[in-house]
């Protein structure tokens, strides 16, 4: 059985069709990444995956081992083992990232003891290059760029999903913290366990997380999918061979 | 602050705080009020003369004075004044040690974790039971540095002439209705005094509790805080739930002088059925700090505006506020600062939630007066709103009449971010903590300033009042 499975999805989101029909189909211990020109429905593949309610599905399904993530709201496919690391993550004055993290553990019922909690983190933030005064700081609050996207990382660390959506994980940052939250993307995905779903605009994280399938999505749906050969064919001529010839006159 | 190892403090709040004893009082007054009431008050509690009087003119005003034309008229206007207690003791006298506390009022105390806390770190406890003072105790070393800490009624029988020269001068009977009612009916209450140069380290703490129905509660407090001294006082008042309405009006009056430094802290949690009208005030003079810290949760009318006299030159006053609102209930929260001495300093911060229909109003008054040259005041306020059927008014009234001050006001009103709650439910939390834990965010500033376990009850409030907000 698949890990996770996208079968035929349509969605709309306020009366616009943005997915038309996309299949994706990853396997556990794999890597894949997911690439495509602006608007063509990448972030909202993430959002629907991790349950936005702006987005309405009208078609097609969506299971991770075989369960029906469709019929769950964001926090219940938080809990089966579903986790988006935002393009843009969200402010939560007030509320501190150590504070928020044993939440969200508790939430998902894997409380652990506080020693063990402190060990862990310590060792996520030692490994992300994060000062340890970063937990007591508030969720996302103040943030440059490059901190939010750690702190991504971090909880991708420390909570330990089924399968990871990184939506432009990599964007806006340098090459140094792009090396680290690499690193970071391949513990993750050392586990064979788990899946990871990589949304990028640049082959450049590519170089340092290889993923197993690489797929071109355009307009709503996937319109080539194979290995690295994609990757290097996209560096030399761009999306342009990639795009249904209809569509690409289009645009 | 690290919260997370407090987890499980104050869980079974329900339980805990949502218990009532069976009513079992040694003398019981008879509903409604007349000069009868009042004397028989007076002459049950054996005082002097003078105090009679004090009550018996206040009474007088308290007839005259009609009810405030402002404010949410139609709760007030629901008071009726006749059916309510005015005084009622459920033991004797006060006690002095633990032992002697009536068996039924001590699990009353056991269920609040009054002993314990005081164990804890608590310099001294005074816990308010119904109407009287049942159980104090104050630390020896409190007692050495010549601190006093009783409850109003201990500390008028023991310093008369200390309580004579400032009873109701900050707050006199005449300056509302409900000042005048309170000074015609008191019970209970602290009276605390630190003398020249004594720093008091932990928390003076006092619990108050209605647990009797249609009971009004009229604590009055006074505290002096003598010549470059420092105290925190902290009350943290629950009531058991009852279907009847009650009516707590109490009167809280400081006095810095000096050089000296007042912080008091408030965590209210009345029961729904509570009007909850209160007169606060504080005289800070040369030098001296004032800091009010106030929440307001529960209650079905709370009119609350701590106020700050600044009478000497430097002095400074701070107003902490957090209201939550819910469904039926109106926070009328705000506060008050007069500057009326030269470079005198003040910041007020609130921060309101309104719930399900609730009603949230800031109301502001900062004054400068002429030649308060060189003052400086900055008023904020935060609402924020978490759904569309909720309200928050802002009323901030200034007046500036000396040229040489600066005053910043800054107001802000916020509904709930979806994308906050999506962000926070995509890490697993249901919608409900989603959106406790956002409320919780924005409070924070309040909560920091709270002593630990305060800290840790005011968030596991505030979980509990989301409880029911989501279907």
């Amino acid at each position: 059985m698949p890990l996770l499975e996208i079968k035929d999805l349509c969605v709309n989101i306020e009366g616009k069709e943005i997915l038309k029909g996309l299949d994706l189909c990853v396997d556990a211990g794999q890597i894949h990444a997911i690439m495509g020109p602006n608007g063509s429905g990448k972030s909202t593949l993430a959002f629907v995956i991790a349950g936005h309610p702006k987005y309405q599905v009208t078609k097609g399904s969506i299971t991770l081992d075989g369960q029906d993530v469709l019929a769950m709201h964001a926090s219940k496919r938080a809990r089966a083992g579903i986790f988006l690391a935002f393009q843009y993550p969200t402010a939560i004055p007030g509320v501190t990232v150590a504070n928020f993290l044993r939440h969200a553990l508790k939430a998902q019922g894997r409380e652990v003891e506080l020693k063990d909690f402190r060990k862990r983190v310590k060792e996520q933030l030692q490994s992300l290059k994060i000062e340890e005064s970063f937990m007591s700081r508030y969720v996302n609050d103040g943030f440059s760029g490059g901190e939010k996207k750690r702190l991504e990382i971090l909880q991708l660390a420390i909570l330990r999903p089924k399968i990871a959506v990184l939506d432009e994980t990599d964007s806006g940052l340098d090459i140094d913290a792009l090396k680290i939250v690499a690193a970071g993307i391949n513990a993750f995905a050392q586990d064979k366990s788990t899946g990871t779903i990589l949304i990028t605009h640049y082959q450049r994280l590519l170089d340092f997380v290889k993923p197993q399938a690489v797929h071109i999505l355009a307009y709503g749906s996937m319109v080539a999918s194979g290995g690295w050969e994609i990757v290097e064919r996209l560096e030399k001529d761009g999306y342009e061979p990639f795009l249904p010839k209809q569509e690409a006159t289009k645009s | 602050m690290d919260k997370q190892n407090l987890e499980g403090l104050g869980q079974g709040y329900k339980e805990k705080y949502g218990f009532s004893d069976t009513e079992k009082h040694t003398f019981k007054s008879r509903k409604g009020l007349t000069r009868e009431v009042v004397e028989e008050i007076s002459w049950m509690k054996g005082e002097p003369d003078w105090m009679r009087k004090v009550r018996l003119d206040a009474l007088e005003i308290f007839f005259k004075k009609p009810m405030p034309g402002w404010g949410d008229t139609d709760i007030l206007g629901s008071i009726d004044f006749k059916d309510i207690y005015y005084y009622m003791r459920s033991s004797d006298k006060a006690v002095g040690s633990w032992d002697e506390v009536p068996d039924q009022i001590k699990k009353t105390f056991d269920k609040l974790g009054v002993p314990e806390a005081e164990k804890k770190f608590l310099a001294g406890v005074t816990s308010q039971y119904d109407s009287e003072a049942v159980y104090h105790s104050i630390q020896a070393s409190l007692t050495k540095q010549g601190v006093i800490f009783l409850d109003m009624d201990s500390g008028l029988k023991q310093y008369p002439e200390l309580i004579k020269e400032y009873f109701s001068t900050v707050i006199p009977a005449k300056d509302n209705k409900f000042a005048a009612l309170n000074t015609a009916v008191w019970s209970g209450g602290s009276f605390v005094y630190i003398p020249k140069g004594v720093h008091v380290e932990l928390p003076l703490q006092a619990y108050f509790r209605i647990n009797a129905k249609d009971s009004g509660q009229f604590e009055r407090t006074l505290i002096i805080a003598d010549e470059g001294s420092s105290v925190h006082y902290i009350e943290g008042c629950t009531a058991p739930i009852y279907a009847s309405n009650s009516l707590h009006s109490a009167v809280v009056e400081l006095i810095a002088k000096p050089h000296s430094t007042i912080r008091y802290t408030t965590i209210q949690n009345w029961s729904r059925n509570v009007y909850n009208l209160v007169t606060k005030r504080a005289v800070a003079q040369e030098n001296a700090t004032v800091r009010w810290i106030d929440a307001n949760l529960g209650s079905k009318l709370t009119m609350k505006f701590p106020c700050v006299y600044l009478m000497g030159r430097k002095a400074h006053g701070e107003i902490l506020s957090v209201a939550f609102a819910g469904n039926g209930q109106h926070q009328d929260a705000g506060a008050k600062i007069y500057h009326v001495a030269p470079e005198t300093t003040s910041t007020i911060n609130s921060k309101s939630v309104a719930k399900d229909g609730g009603h949230a109003s800031y109301r502001g008054l900062l004054k400068v007066y002429e030649g308060a040259y060189g003052a400086k005041a900055s008023v904020r306020c935060d609402a924020l709103m978490l759904d569309d059927e909720s309200r928050s008014d802002t009323y901030p009234t200034m007046e500036v009449s000396e040229s040489g001050a600066s005053v910043a006001h800054e107001a802000t009103v916020s509904k709930i971010g979806d994308e906050q709650l999506f962000y926070l439910m995509s890490r697993g939390l249901n919608e409900k903590d989603a959106m406790a834990m956002v409320v919780n965010g924005f409070i924070e500033p309040f909560v920091k300033t709270l002593p630990l376990e305060y800290a840790v009850e005011m968030n596991r409030l505030i979980e509990l009042e989301m409880e029911g907000a989501v279907g």
